[in-house]
């Protein structure tokens, strides 16, 4: 239980961290945010007068340090400032949009593993077999080739030539499919090459040769006794593939106009909406960390020698 | 020179160092496994091309021929041309040298980044090494691409600022594998050794631990390539790279993504090219990894 504690206490100093990053990245930004910001409501740059009020008026006046505070302040209670492109609150803005990224991540974290772990199990107990060259060779293909434009492939092969799937938008499951495979087909190869290398590990242990010896047929062996316990290893992996492809569906949601977060952010990036990409990034490493923690709290119930300290770490292993 | 030759009777029994040592016999072994062969071999040939580039490429990478649009291949543009009627295969080869160099220039400098911030943290300990972590870890807990993102998009396009921007985010992975290597090999005798006979901090550092940490940082740095270059086609092809004309791999998709009804094959040729170059060094990274700890095999 101490661990649980600790582990969420450390969530505070990591969760700061990153807002000062965000913070500190937005100050990176080029020009005067104050007369961009004025260039932007009234089409022309500002008078000198004008240029002093704007910087008043969003609080440029005040030492950085400062600002930081009461911009943390304000993040704290979950307001993270107006966005400069559709003057809405950006923490509107990014909780309305959070749910499609949520959907597309969840449906290329399912593809993934339900492609990636039956193919990696099968090519770990056929080893060396076509099956499993064929799996390590496109596992390892696929991780090559990024992700973008592996969606355009497909956008050209099922849209444009044969005409089965939508390219673009939301609606159903047919919108859906592009999206999630382009997304997940690299983390399913992934967790294929995870999924055989912890299975072909415990294959080896001595109680599989038992399992064997008793005369188990070998898809018990394999499905039962293997499985079961190479699956820690992959359900971390899981765990870690979700939250990534949560953060990284960026440019897939571009391409594929899918309204998240992730191409609210490239948005932003490209209108310059500080407030925004400041935001998108306090955002998605919240909802990261937690997913790592979930992840962590997971593993832990899974493998109690990890949780109850190393007394009985001993006595399980 | 005391402390050398202890070195060298710990590297001999060391396998690792010894194939490391030994270049010929890590050639060998390279050669014998045959995935790295083949990244290697890809690995060659595109970084012949990229440096080539110029000499190889049979048209001028931007000479736009408007009544020549969209052509199929032919025998006078093999990869047939663009919507400016400008040559692919030339854009390609010439594509190679910002893709791929700019790839590996990000990969050495966060190597060299990453290398000295892990030395420092594992061989310094205490105070020093906590706040570098703490850093580490927060750089961690953010997903890379994303910050490099966000970071390249504050600063504005540019083929440099996506190169800093990556560079600032991608060197943590070095830092915590070399300063996990480096306490791993700190309490190891012929380093105590080395610490009694009194050779300063900086020596100790280059010659006695470097040597013996390097092959999975060898590892990594060859896999890390592959992501880079990812990475950038990514980050370009969202029009945070090079401005037009000019040819780079990401920046050649986001112009094709326009035309995929009319002539999808300006999409498939870049992406060709950066998979396969990834593949390269993946296969590479991964045929290293066997060769140079085969319990990982």
């Amino acid at each position: 239980m101490t661990y649980v504690v600790r582990r969420v206490a450390y969530l505070i100093p990591t969760w700061l961290a990153i807002t000062l990053l965000a913070f500190l990245i937005a100050q990176l930004a080029p020009g005067d945010p104050a007369s961009s910001y004025f260039e932007r409501l009234n089409g022309r740059p500002p008078g000198r007068i004008e240029l002093a009020r704007t910087r008043h008026l969003l609080g440029l006046d005040q030492p950085v340090a400062e600002r930081y505070l009461r911009w943390l302040g304000q993040a704290v209670q979950g307001n993270l400032g107006t966005s400069y492109s559709s003057g809405l609150p950006v923490t509107h803005e990014l909780l309305s949009r959070f749910p499609a990224t949520l959907e597309l991540a969840t449906a290329a974290t399912l593809l993934a593993v339900l492609l990636g772990v039956p193919l990696g199990v099968i090519a770990a107990s056929r080893r060396s077999s076509l099956l499993d060259h064929v799996t390590r060779g496109g596992s390892l293909i696929v991780g090559s080739a990024p992700g973008f434009w592996v969606a355009y492939i497909l956008i050209i092969v099922f849209s444009v030539k044969l005409r089965l799937l939508p390219s673009f938008g939301t609606g159903g499951l047919s919108h859906l499919i592009l999206p999630a495979v382009a997304l997940g087909l690299a983390e399913a190869g992934l967790l294929a090459r995870l999924g055989r290398s912890s299975m072909l590990e415990v294959l080896r242990e001595e109680y599989i040769t038992t399992a064997r010896a008793k005369g188990l047929p070998e898809w018990r062996v394999t499905w039962q006794h293997g499985l079961r316990n190479s699956l820690n290893a992959v359900v971390t992996q899981v765990g870690l593939v979700f939250g990534f492809l949560l953060a990284y569906s960026a440019i897939i949601e571009v391409i594929f106009v899918w309204p998240g977060i992730g191409a609210l952010a490239v948005n932003a990036i490209n209108q310059r909406d500080y407030p925004m990409i400041e935001g998108f990034v306090v955002f998605t490493g919240t909802v990261f960390i937690l997913v790592n923690l979930a992840v962590d709290l997971i593993y832990m119930a899974l493998d109690p020698r990890i949780s109850l300290g190393s007394q009985t770490a001993t006595a399980a292993g | 020179m005391a402390a050398k030759s202890a070195l060298t009777a710990e590297a001999e029994r060391l396998p690792l160092a010894r194939a490391l040592a030994g270049r010929r016999a890590l050639g060998r072994l390279l050669i014998a496994d045959r995935t790295a062969l083949a990244g290697l071999l890809i690995v060659a040939i595109v970084l012949a091309v990229a440096v080539a580039a110029p000499l190889l490429a049979p048209h001028d990478p931007n000479a736009q021929d408007v009544l020549n649009q969209f052509k199929p291949p032919s025998a006078q543009h093999l990869l047939g041309t663009d919507q400016f009627g400008r040559d692919e295969l030339s854009r390609i080869i010439i594509g190679a040298r910002i893709s791929v160099l700019t790839s590996l220039a990000v990969g050495a400098a966060i190597l060299v980044i990453g290398v000295v911030v892990g030395t420092v943290s594992g061989l310094a300990g205490g105070l020093l090494d906590g706040a570098i972590m703490r850093v580490v870890d927060v750089l961690l807990a953010f997903p890379s691409v994303l910050l490099a993102l966000a970071v390249a998009g504050t600063l504005g396009p540019g083929l440099g600022h996506l190169a800093v921007a990556m560079t600032l985010v991608w060197w943590v992975d070095y830092a915590r594998l070399v300063r996990g290597l480096v306490l791993g090999v700190k309490e190891q005798q012929y380093i105590e050794s080395a610490r009694a006979l009194g050779v300063s901090g900086r020596r100790l550092a280059l010659r006695h631990v470097l040597p013996n940490v390097a092959p999975p940082i060898i590892v990594l740095a060859t896999l890390q390539t592959a992501r880079l270059l990812l990475a950038l086609a990514a980050l370009s092809f969202l029009g945070l790279g090079v401005a037009p004309p000019t040819a780079e791999w990401g920046a050649m998709l986001n112009d094709g993504k326009n035309f995929l009804d009319t002539a999808p094959q300006l999409m498939l040729y870049p992406g060709l090219a950066i998979t396969i170059t990834a593949l390269g060094f993946n296969l590479l990274g991964e045929g290293l990894r066997d060769v140079l700890d085969p319990s990982l095999r």
